[in-house]
């Protein structure tokens, strides 16, 4: 062992590079096996934009259908049930959809939805995932100006799906892409061109 | 020098797996070179459209989906609706035929065999050859025959596009056995394309099949040629790393 | 002890000292790593087993996440294979890694086991690495034969028809034997059902645990060497055998280049060649299994054929089917059939070197016939390599003995 003859800053980076490039190796090989584990064609086939067709819901009633799997609500408001929503906005956590997450843009506003008359939220309730039930009654005595409530864990959310203040739930019920292909037809999951 | 000595062992290995297993496939006559070219994207385009046209009637590819096609083949959504999805409402959906299974059964005596696979199982050149193959005998049920697949179910479909053929067979008498060979194709009547155009039709017919078999295989290969770019970056790391290390080794 | 019971409640020394005070990571590192010494002539032939892990890492790695989209079932497995291999993400990268990783899997094992051959590696005191070697082996037959049924292809079902049929050759119990292990009258969706609970579970955990044990026997004996001579003979004042370097950074630094190389050999096939020209992917596994119709040409894949040809080679079911038992369980025998006083084919005689060099010969013609027909020339051909596959075992306990060897040096023959 003559250690004169070894270079130990030759050895050190060498050792330091060859590393580095292994690990980069290793990383780089990670990807592909990681995104096998994204939804893959077939899921996302599966989970392609559905149509519903509005004019089987009555003013007052709501629709629930799955896409992608999830549940989604879709309320017809009447003109009753707009005019209570600005009763009960002392009640709420963010009334204004300040969250940008839980809506596109283009539901960012008082009805939360692209035409006041209809209501489309994922009926997820945002604590925990259980689905919220409709409780569209008012009960003054309550201070309840209907809306969802949720059986797991009692969060609140009014008729354009804002949680209440005070209940485990931090977040609106989320607003999934939708578009109006006519007037009485709604596409869930595309918007683009729409608004 | 005992590194060295292993090179030609590596060699014969080398060789011995390269030499290719013929693709099992049965009937007379040599196969004709399909010569198909994965990276001509208008033959591929062309092939597609022969496909649709022609085969999808009868044939499936289940697990080929339009929105693949669409994004290998650089089709749009538009072009793919109005050229290609004649039996497909939505572009994500896979090639299917319009055909009951129960039908096809009925009518030519076995399903027709899904296409997805056919060009890996079965190779290019006997597609190629398979769809030439055809010359007329009288006797059968569809009226042809196959030199290639003596005896399949499937009519000469493309015989507006081909014309009719006959096949010449020379006999041979050895010992009183007689033995027939296959001499070559004669026509009998003019299809619309002429043979020249009718081998360009079968080709990129071909070509599209050898597609739909494996379509990852040209983002496999550019995936692979940066993949040995960046071992071979490391290759020459990692010896210089070795031979430093060995240094200390009297 | 007494440190630890002094530093309670009070940690000093650092997470490893904790760590080394309940754990052997330390010890364990420097026994199997930093000062295990194997020889510093290690030459090419040394290299396979390291890259019998590697492979064994691939395959393992790459069917995990095979398994989260495959589906063991007849009516599905065929379409969930085209699945992966179009619908998932990469899922075609992964399943040519897998695939071509089963047959790089026989390359490096073969060649590891030719390396024992070459230089004498399963002699005394190295009996029982050789022993669990050779087990591992079998086992890897078996996870083989089983994963090549999941894809339920035309070659998957009749090579397993083939493949069980044999077990339908033992006297008595060969057709009750035939049933249970189909778990049904012909092969189906219940065969195919617990030959993947073989493939995933069962036979991969007996394969770690011998692969294990393989290690903890070689790092109990010490590695062989080219010269079949043993280092711990000739050792230093400190006690490390002179002609030994430690295992990390010298080996590890070599093996590295090594397995950077078979990543470029194994990428060229899996990006460029995966099929292999029809060895390592069968082209009639392209179509999904048929009961109705036996593909034309049925062998088996090219790492089982060369026993494929001893079987066809006797006209005799159970003989044959005894023949191919005996042909792949004779070289457990080999230290036992071996008399030599070397190890190392430097120094034996012309006689070894002939017999090696023909059972090397005979195993690849036998490889090839197997994917030939059984008729004619070729019935003939497999019989003379079989006889002289069969010889080169049965003979050696006599031509070993009288073979003349050479002097073997004290210490190894290293040229820096």
């Amino acid at each position: 062992m003559t250690e004169d003859a070894v270079d130990n800053n030759r050895r050190h980076f060498l050792t330091l590079a060859t590393g580095a490039v292994g690990v980069a190796g290793i990383g780089l090989a990670a990807v592909p096996f990681l995104s096998s584990l994204k939804p893959s064609a077939r899921a996302q086939a599966l989970g392609a934009p559905v149509e519903v067709p509005l004019s089987t819901i009555e003013p007052g009633q709501m629709a629930r259908v799955l896409w992608r799997g999830k549940l989604i609500f879709v309320l017809r408001r009447d003109e009753a049930m707009l005019a209570r929503l600005a009763d009960g906005i002392h009640q709420l956590r963010d009334p204004d959809s300040g969250v940008v997450e839980q809506q596109p843009e283009y539901a960012a506003n008082d009805t939360r939805s692209v035409r006041p008359e209809y209501l489309v939220v994922e009926g997820s309730c945002t604590h925990l995932g259980c689905a919220p039930l409709e409780d569209f009654e008012v009960r003054p005595s309550e201070d309840w100006h209907g809306g969802f409530f949720c059986p797991c864990h009692g969060s609140k959310f009014d008729l354009a799906g804002r949680v209440h203040k005070g209940v485990p739930a931090p977040l609106n019920l989320r607003v999934p892409p939708y578009r109006f292909v006519r007037d009485d037809l709604i596409l869930i999951g595309q918007d683009t061109g729409a608004a | 020098m005992h590194k060295l000595r292993i090179i030609p062992k590596l060699v014969l290995i080398g060789a011995i797996a390269s030499m290719t297993q013929v693709h099992a496939a049965g009937g007379g006559g040599p196969l004709e070179e399909a010569d198909i070219d994965p990276g001509n994207i208008p033959s591929l385009q062309r092939g597609a459209a022969n496909f649709m046209n022609y085969c999808a009637g009868c044939h499936s590819a289940q697990y080929v989906r339009y929105t693949t096609i669409g994004k290998h083949l650089g089709l749009s959504e538009e072009q793919l609706i109005d050229n290609l999805m004649f039996n497909a409402n939505k572009t994500f959906e896979t090639i299917n035929t319009a055909m009951p299974p129960e039908d096809a059964e009925r009518w030519f005596g076995s399903v027709p065999p899904d296409m997805s696979l056919i060009a890996r199982a079965k190779g290019a050149d006997y597609l190629y050859s398979f769809l030439k193959g055809y010359y007329v005998e009288p006797g059968s049920p569809t009226g042809v025959n196959n030199l290639y697949l003596p005896g399949t179910s499937m009519p000469h479909v493309l015989w507006e596009l081909q014309g009719y053929q006959a096949a010449n067979y020379s006999e041979h008498s050895e010992n009183g056995i007689v033995t027939r060979q296959f001499e070559g194709f004669e026509p009998l009547t003019a299809g619309v394309l002429d043979a020249e155009a009718y081998d360009g039709f079968v080709r990129d017919t071909v070509n599209f099949l050898a597609y739909i078999a494996e379509p990852i295989r040209s983002d496999r290969r550019t995936v692979g040629v940066w993949v040995l770019i960046f071992l071979t970056i490391f290759l020459v790391l990692a010896y210089m790393l070795k031979k430093e290390i060995w240094k200390d080794v009297k | 002890m007494a440190r630890a019971k002094a530093e309670v409640g009070r940690p000093t020394g650092g997470l490893l000292r904790w760590i080394d005070d309940r754990f052997p990571l330390t010890k364990t590192l420097k026994y199997h790593v930093t000062e295990y010494y194997a020889s510093k002539n290690f030459n090419i032939w040394y290299v396979f087993g390291v890259l019998s892990f590697v492979v064994l890492v691939i395959q393992i790695v790459t069917g995990i996440f095979l398994t989260m989209n495959y589906k063991p079932s007849a009516a599905e497995a065929f379409a969930s294979v085209e699945y992966i291999m179009r619908d998932v993400e990469w899922g075609w990268l992964i399943r040519y890694m897998h695939s071509t990783g089963a047959s790089f899997f026989f390359i490096v094992v073969y060649l590891h086991m030719f390396r024992a051959m070459l230089y004498g590696s399963y002699k005394k005191p190295r009996e029982l690495v050789w022993v669990i070697g050779m087990l591992i082996f079998f086992v890897l037959m078996a996870e083989a034969f089983a994963g090549y049924l999941l894809p339920w292809g035309q070659m998957s079902y009749w090579g397993a028809q083939v493949i069980i049929s044999l077990f339908g050759a033992i006297p008595v119990v060969g057709d009750g034997l035939v049933e249970f292990i189909k778990g049904d009258y012909s092969i189906s969706d219940i065969t195919l059902n617990r030959f993947f609970a073989l493939h995933v579970i069962a036979l991969p955990l007996l394969l770690i645990a011998l692969v294990f044990v393989h290690i903890v026997a070689l790092h109990e004996v010490g590695s062989s060497n080219p010269d079949g001579i043993e280092i711990k003979d000739h050792k230093g004042p400190d006690g490390v055998p002179l002609d030994g370097v430690a295992f990390h950074p010298y080996h590890t630094s070599k093996d590295l280049l090594y397995i950077v190389i078979f990543l470029m050999i194994f990428s060229a096939v899996v990006f460029f060649a995966p099929e292999m020209g029809g060895f390592f992917l069968e082209h009639a596994n392209f179509e999904p299994a048929n009961v109705r119709a036996t593909p034309e040409h049925i062998a088996p894949v090219w790492y089982f054929t060369p026993y494929y040809a001893i079987l066809r080679a006797v006209p005799d079911k159970l003989g044959g089917a005894m023949l191919m038992a005996v042909a792949v369980l004779l070289p457990l025998f080999l230290p036992w059939l071996d008399k030599a006083r070397v190890r190392s084919i430097r120094y034996r005689g012309w006689m070894y070197k002939s017999a090696l060099s023909l059972f090397v010969v005979s195993f690849i013609v036998l490889g090839w016939l197997g994917l030939q027909p059984s008729e004619g020339i070729y019935v003939l051909l497999a019989r003379i390599f079989t006889l002289i596959y069969f010889l080169f075992f049965v003979l050696m306990p006599w031509y070993t003995s009288i073979d003349k060897t050479k002097p073997v040096p004290d210490r190894v023959v290293y040229n820096a």
